[in-house]
């Protein structure tokens, strides 16, 4: 048994690393195949699967992980600042850090649970993104956003070799490597692996089943003697190291950090996504993401004269009626189009896409069971 | 003494706000037993009833400035003003206060079309998906505001005749310097109003009665043969009424913009957690104390000494109540306890 376990694991990790390496394939026929889309997807992959393992296997709505981004995020331009342009201090400080502060919301957050618990993430995030705006600023750069400069420090850099001076801005990358473009993405993506091997083996775990049972019943769960909270802390810190590291990641393929990551809407993002997907299942927060960046990258492109191209077969009058209609919906509007799939999704799929599957095909295979309950009837 | 007084009326007209959105959310989490993030957006809906309003009173015309003699030079002119003269101009000055008479039907027909719509499907799903579903709703909200406004912060002025500041200083036989804005006075004692009148409303009718049974034990209510649907439905157009004159009364404070709501949702929910789920007299309190507490932590007396505390004092009260009293200042037993 364990051994056919490990074998099926070994399995989905190999399907899912080819999937996600030959991304740049198989994305190309609908044009989402170029490297900054490709590093949208992995990054907020693994924010997604990370937040999943708290609100998908808890049932615990944090509003409070746009602040581990926004961490990862300043952490590893600091790293840029004053260690080294090199992409693996970055992510480590970036992860470790936002664990640390994972632990401290989690561990006073966590004292509530329901939708106490939400409005104390809720708070903790107006809290971090208010303190990044005014006290932080000189670690924050406030409403600038902090970047990286020529004359930064750079203590490793320099150490080991000669930096140029009066060069440009310096560019991230691993041992020589830039982290733009493709090899950028590849980088996200053996992470993006990573995480979702480690989410693999949590769902598969005692430990992910516990936190199954705190989400069906935590009541029951205490009465047989277990303390639910080190669990539920756990989890929440893992979540909140695996948005520290999508944040980090940000930064490695764009450095720069702002306070605007951390508002607490930025966390309605994530949840969307997870929910858009399927919340507690292994694949819908992927799945989520990818429709959600997919969309919102065709979306907020499109604009009236787009349309207008689009609807060209229809006679004048329609085609003019069509593009007023769905301007509001597109480019700017785009917010507006997420927010009616928001609703939609949670008023008749509140499983996601991965339940709207599920739904197909059991009408598929219903009708052979029903054929084998009536027999088993006669 | 002068900037202390200053600060508590700062703090008074502040947590006005904050009491009147969350007096809105308490009444229907306590009656309906939804989280409802979408109130912050009817709040906002309220603040653009009196940007619509004025939109409307100043529908203009182009006519010939007669004032100009060199060549024909034209002008807007409203015609309000064509119509009834100075008389018009003195409704397009009153915009703001007249606007209430819009904003009730408007508020109400929008609660009611959101209960009936969507919130009912609610009441017997999670609150996590409550919560979901209102915050989507707020989102469209929001964003069909900013479609059909814009994204700038719309300047609404007050009356004239108030847009000065009393001398309250001279009243009270303190500095003559002392002067404050006469439309926040105005603001404060509407708020007052309000929340009087719909404390009374539940303490003095058989509805109200009703509606405090139901708080009480809603199902209980149910059994005894009252139709607890439609009373939701009311309650819940109430809520929307009252989030909507407190924006239509707070755009000449606060310029309202598309996104004012989300950014009182936040507060007005820290407001009746520290309250108490579900007790009314607790939101009001809490709003005005939250208000009077963070217009003080903005003193430079105070910001001296702790740096940025204004800007998360309400959330840090929020943090410690919550965990040192989990029902909140005046939270019943019973109500909301996960």
């Amino acid at each position: 048994m364990d051994f056919i376990k490990k074998r099926s694991d070994l399995f989905i990790m190999t399907v899912f690393s080819i999937a996600v390496f030959s991304m740049p394939i198989w994305l190309d026929p609908i044009g989402a195949s170029y490297p900054d889309l490709l590093q949208k997807f992995a990054i907020f992959g693994i924010f997604a699967i990370g937040y999943n393992i708290l609100f998908g296997l808890t049932g615990y709505l944090s509003f409070g992980h746009a602040i581990f981004i926004g961490v990862g995020s300043y952490t590893a331009v600091w790293s840029f600042k004053l260690l080294s342009m090199n992409a693996i201090p970055a992510i480590i400080f970036g992860t470790l850090f936002a664990g640390l502060i994972a632990a401290l919301v989690g561990y006073v957050s966590l004292r509530r649970s329901g939708i106490y618990f939400s409005i104390l993430t809720l708070a903790f995030a107006q809290m971090f993104y208010n303190l990044a705006y005014s006290v932080l600023s000189p670690i924050t750069n406030g409403e600038t956003g902090l970047t990286i400069a020529a004359d930064d420090p750079r203590v490793l850099d320099r150490l080991f070799s000669d930096v140029a001076a009066g060069g440009g801005l310096p560019s991230t990358e691993i041992f020589g490597i830039s982290m733009s473009g493709y090899s950028g993405f590849y980088f996200t993506a053996v992470l993006l692996i990573l995480a979702f091997f480690i989410s693999l083996k949590i769902f598969n775990s005692p430990f992910g089943l516990k936190l199954k049972a705190i989400k069906s019943n935590q009541n029951r769960m205490k009465y047989t003697g277990y303390n639910t909270r080190p669990y539920l802390i756990t989890a929440f810190v893992i979540s909140g190291m695996f948005a520290g590291l999508a944040g980090s990641l940000m930064a490695v393929t764009d450095p720069l950090a702002g306070a605007e990551r951390m508002q607490w809407t930025a966390s309605g993002e994530v949840i969307l996504m997870t929910i858009l997907g399927g919340v507690g299942t292994l694949y819908g927060p992927l799945l989520g993401v990818g429709i959600m960046k997919y969309l919102e990258n065709i979306f907020s492109a499109i604009n009236e004269s787009v349309l207008q191209s689009f609807f060209a077969f229809m006679p004048q009058w329609l085609n003019d009626t069509m593009v007023v209609i769905i301007t509001p919906f597109v480019g700017e509007g785009w917010h507006l189009t997420l927010g009616l799939m928001f609703m939609v999704v949670v008023i008749f799929l509140p499983g996601g896409v991965t339940e709207g599957f599920q739904k197909i095909k059991n009408r598929f295979t219903k009708s052979k069971e029903q054929e084998k309950l009536k027999q088993g009837d006669e | 003494m002068d900037a202390i007084l200053i600060q508590l009326l700062n703090g008074l007209d502040k947590g006005a706000a904050y009491a009147l959105i969350a007096l809105g959310l308490t009444l229907v989490f306590g009656t309906l037993g939804v989280v409802n993030f979408a109130h912050g957006a009817l709040f906002m809906l309220g603040a653009f009833c009196a940007v619509t309003f004025q939109k409307i009173l100043t529908i203009s015309v182009k006519v010939i400035d007669p004032s100009i003699t060199f060549f024909t030079a034209y002008k807007e002119q409203p015609y309000l003003e064509i119509w009834f003269g100075d008389m018009g101009l003195a409704i397009i000055d009153y915009a703001v206060p007249l606007s209430i008479f819009m904003a009730i039907p408007v508020m109400l027909l929008i609660g009611l079309a959101m209960e009936r719509g969507l919130i009912r499907h609610f009441y017997k799903r999670t609150h996590a998906e409550q919560i979901l579903v209102t915050f989507g709703l707020a989102i469209v909200i929001q964003e069909v505001i900013r479609h059909f406004f814009g994204a700038n912060p719309i300047p609404m002025p007050p009356p004239d005749v108030v847009s000065s500041s009393a001398a309250i200083g001279t009243w009270l036989g303190l500095s003559d310097n002392l002067i404050y804005p006469w439309w926040r006075l105005i603001y404060l004692t509407f708020s007052l109003l309000v929340i009087g009148s719909v404390f009374a409303f539940l303490q003095l009718t058989t509805f109200g009665m009703v509606v405090r049974a139901g708080m009480f034990d809603r199902q209980m209510v149910g059994f005894l043969g009252i139709n607890v649907q439609r009373k939701f439905t009311i309650i819940f157009g109430l809520a929307s009424v009252v989030a909507g004159l407190a924006g239509v009364m707070y755009a000449p404070i606060l310029p309202p913009d598309y996104h004012m709501g989300m950014d009182f949702l936040v507060l007005s929910f820290v407001v009746v957690v520290v309250g108490g789920m579900g007790s009314l007299p607790g939101a009001v309190a809490a709003g005005f104390l939250l208000g009077i507490l963070q217009s003080f932590a903005s003193m430079t007396i105070v910001s001296q000494y702790l740096p940025g505390i204004d800007q998360i004092i309400i959330y840090l009260v929020a943090v410690i109540i919550l965990l040192t009293r989990p029902r909140g200042l005046m939270g019943r037993k019973g109500v909301f306890e996960d």
